[in-house]
């Protein structure tokens, strides 16, 4: 099902919309934006978003297709749906977007982040951070005799919790990608 | 077949491949090549502003006129920030208009140079899309592309920023046939399938109305035709935004006035009563709806829009169709037609009994004297006195705005140039001078307010010298006289800042801008007046010295119902309350 996928253009797509258009219920929404790889793309896509106060909870960008010209830009964004309508209106609006894709309503689909976290401490607690480490299956990519910097993958909750038991156990610095999401099969 | 040349000869060939008889603008160091150019054809002709702002604002009544893109030119720093304010403009009211300025040569991007500013970022979120060109060899294509996109779908401004170092290199040409925008694939059509759906609701609709729009003007003159046949052919009543009026004429019999906040009371009634709302060409701005949550609330919505954004942003409509007004309106119509062109025409007739009761209330009512200048009098006498000519109207914002789109008359398109979505006070008066560029031979005429009138008076300069034969009608009531009434009615009567001090002798002005002028205050002078301004050969100031304290009615007060809306004679004591006064 590609129900909500807007065609740039496309006719009717709010027709297909079968969702109660007064609800007040935020809902969380993971967008795929193809976009023309040119200078000022994102700023564009950004600046609609701070212009007209819409949430930006996590966002990532990069090339997918060098020579088509082809970026993908991944956000998560939040709000009633109206609104939700209202962000993929605006954003297929932008004249080098070429697709919207709402991810969270178009069917299943994979979301992963990649998180780097730092974790500063002796004895026990060093131990113990390891243990953890080690059932999330994060690795470790740099270590000294006081601190590690883990490398874990997966979903931003994971990362979350990843992130919630290594602070008693000295984390001192996290950068995290933002969420890359792509639909489930074919 | 391309052709080598340097970009400064690539801006006017493009230009002239477009079609483009009329350039806006101001020269300065970034875009001297340019103008190099300019001064060495005939084919465009320039006309030299006296501020940025200006020219933005003559391209939009050029383009609001004639329904081609405006095109203005101006310089780098102050010369485009200076464009910011038309640009909003025209991007609210999606005017299309080609704006190109000069940069500082690319080397020097990035190192506040002279006159450098960051002309992409300022314009971003003001332009339907903007272009920084570092390559003669894509500006020909870069142009050709940008007056696609600004006349195409829903249209708007957009800006070319061409440093000077790639206006004096040399590229290839291209012509405007070659270009391709793949991202950018504007609807035309509506779906087949909702607009049967629509024709369905018609045939059964007991109390329907077409709300239109600026959409409808945009779409061309065809769509206003469209407009005109489908609604008289069904008798189903007509009412239009600031920005739709002249699509279907005043005169016309399915014709109940403008709706919103200052519009009248009939035509808010049948909004707030009506069983299908079909918007064409409309967006539901809060000047329109007034509080959301009562918003016509027994209706069926349909609404034609060629933006996807604009449907569900504010209002949610039943039936939405993605699709040019024009295209739309011709299926409507072929739909209906070959379902046996039914209505339901005895709920009809009933509903228009209605809508003349609610007219018999004339809510345009005001109490008229012979000792001072009414500002509506003022305004029917012009009508009356300028009927038989067709003239184009532009307006300055504030309440003899609210007037003249309440009792000018406007049989047609393209006739009616305000500033609606931005409300830019300064509007008027370039814009009638853009206009009557366009339209040599036209009358032309800027209803303004003295303090509005005020903002680009220097432009007066650019009517005398390019013999703009513009006029400027200015109701004087010293005041701000919008501010003031809302002060009146929403602040206590605490008048802070709201009147107009040492307002310059009007006469003289157009003396010294070597014009024409007159001031009048005695009622009995009026048309005389008018029509010394209207017979004057030249551009001609009309100082109307009318009542200071007049307020316009009808009005809906912010955050209040349709169904609760101000008459003259009403009341005004405590109108306006608590949630109501945060609005604007
Ligand atoms: C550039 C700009 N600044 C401020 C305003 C706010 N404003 C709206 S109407 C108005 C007063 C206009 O006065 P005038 O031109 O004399 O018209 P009147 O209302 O008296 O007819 C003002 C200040 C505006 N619309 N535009
Ligand atoms: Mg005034």
């Amino acid at each position: 099902m590609a129900a909500l996928n807007i065609q740039k253009g496309a006719s009717s797509h709010s027709a297909y919309d079968l969702r109660d258009p007064n609800a007040q219920t935020i809902e969380s929404h993971t967008l795929a934006v193809l976009v023309e790889n040119e200078p000022g793309v994102l700023a564009r896509v950004i600046g609609l978003f701070s212009g007209r106060g819409y949430n930006i909870d996590s966002l990532t960008v990069a090339e997918v297709d060098h020579l088509g010209h082809r970026s993908r830009i991944t956000i998560v964004t939040r709000g009633t749906p109206a609104v939700i309508e209202q962000i993929k209106a605006q954003l297929g609006r932008i004249v080098p977007v070429h697709e919207v894709h709402d991810l969270t309503v178009e069917g299943p689909s994979v979301e992963r982040e990649l998180g780097l976290f730092k974790v500063t401490s002796k004895g026990d607690k060093r131990v113990e951070a390891l243990r953890i480490a080690e059932i999330f299956r994060a690795s470790v990519v740099d270590s000294t005799l006081e601190s590690f910097v883990f490398e874990i993958t997966g979903t931003p909750e994971k990362l979350d919790a990843f992130a919630d038991l290594m602070r008693p156990l000295g984390l001192s610095d996290q950068a995290r990608t933002g969420v890359a999401a792509l639909a489930r099969g074919g | 077949m391309s052709r080598e040349m340097t970009g400064a000869r690539m801006v006017i060939e493009a230009l002239r491949d477009q079609g483009v008889d009329t350039v806006f603008g101001y020269p300065g160091g970034a875009v001297l090549p340019i103008y190099d150019e300019i001064f060495q054809q005939n084919d465009i002709k320039h006309i030299l502003v006296r501020h940025e702002q200006g020219a933005v604002h003559m391209a939009e009544g050029y383009a609001r006129s004639t329904g081609k893109p405006g095109v203005v030119l101006v310089t780098s720093g102050p010369g485009a920030t200076n464009a910011v304010t038309g640009l909003t403009d025209a991007l609210m009211d999606s005017i299309p208009l080609v704006v190109l300025t000069g940069q500082v040569p690319t080397f020097l991007i990035g190192t506040d140079g002279f006159q450098e500013a960051d002309t992409i970022g300022i314009t971003r979120p003001c332009t339907k899309h903007n272009w920084l060109v570092k390559e003669t060899d894509e500006l020909a294509a870069t142009i050709h592309k940008a007056f696609h996109i600004a006349t195409s779908g829903r249209p708007g401004p957009v800006l070319i920023d061409i440093p000077k170092d790639v206006q004096f290199a040399t590229g290839d040409y291209v012509g405007p046939k070659q270009i391709e925008t793949p991202s950018y694939q504007p609807a035309k059509k509506g779906d087949l399938a909702t607009i049967t759906r629509l024709v369905e609701l018609m045939e059964t609709a007991e109390r329907p109305i077409l709300y239109t729009g600026g959409g409808v003007i945009n779409s061309g003159t065809g769509a206003s035709q469209l407009l005109r046949e489908l609604a008289d052919a069904t008798g189903f009543p007509v009412t239009s935004t600031l920005m739709g009026l002249g699509a279907y004429p005043a005169s016309g019999k399915g014709w109940i006035g403008m709706l919103g906040m200052h519009g009248l009371y009939e035509a808010n009634m049948a909004m707030h009563d009506c069983d299908l709302m079909i918007a064409v060409g409309a967006r539901f701005d809060d000047r329109i709806t007034g509080r959301v949550a009562d918003f016509s609330p027994g209706s069926v919505k349909a609404q034609i829009d060629i933006d996807p954004s604009s449907i569900n942003k504010v209002i949610h409509v039943d039936l939405p169709i993605v699709g040019d007004v024009g295209h739309v309106l011709e299926d409507m119509l072929k739909v209906w037609k070959a379902r046996g062109r039914k209505t339901n025409a005895a709920a009809v007739q009933k509903w228009w009994v209605q809508i003349e009761q609610w007219k018999a209330r004339n809510c345009l009512a005001y109490r008229n004297s012979d000792k001072v200048i009414k500002p509506q009098h003022a305004l029917q006498r012009l009508q009356a006195l300028t009927a038989g000519r067709n003239p184009y109207i532009t307006t300055e914002v504030g309440q003899h705005q609210m007037w003249a789109a309440q009792f000018l008359h406007f049989e047609d398109p393209h006739h009616w140039m305000t500033s609606g979505g931005l409300g830019t006070m300064g509007y008027g008066l370039p814009a009638s001078i853009g206009v009557q560029v366009a339209h040599p031979e036209a009358l032309v005429i800027n209803v303004a307010g003295e303090a509005s009138w005020l903002m680009n008076m220097q432009e007066m300069g650019t009517a005398v010298q390019f013999r703009a034969p513009v006029k400027q009608f200015i109701l004087n009531n010293e005041r701000l006289g919008m501010v003031r009434q809302w002060q009146q009615l929403l602040h206590g009567e605490r008048y802070s800042q709201s009147w107009s001090e040492s307002l310059p002798d009007f006469v003289k002005l157009a003396e010294a801008f070597g014009c024409g002028g007159r001031t009048v205050a005695d009622p009995a002078d009026l048309d005389a007046a008018i029509q010394e301004m209207i017979d004057y050969d030249g551009p001609f100031i009309l100082d109307v010295l009318v009542e200071k304290h007049e307020n316009c009615f009808p009005m809906i007060p912010s955050g209040k119902p349709h169904n609760e809306m101000l008459l003259g004679e009403a009341s005004t004591e405590g109108a306006i309350t608590g949630a109501g006064a945060a609005l604007v």
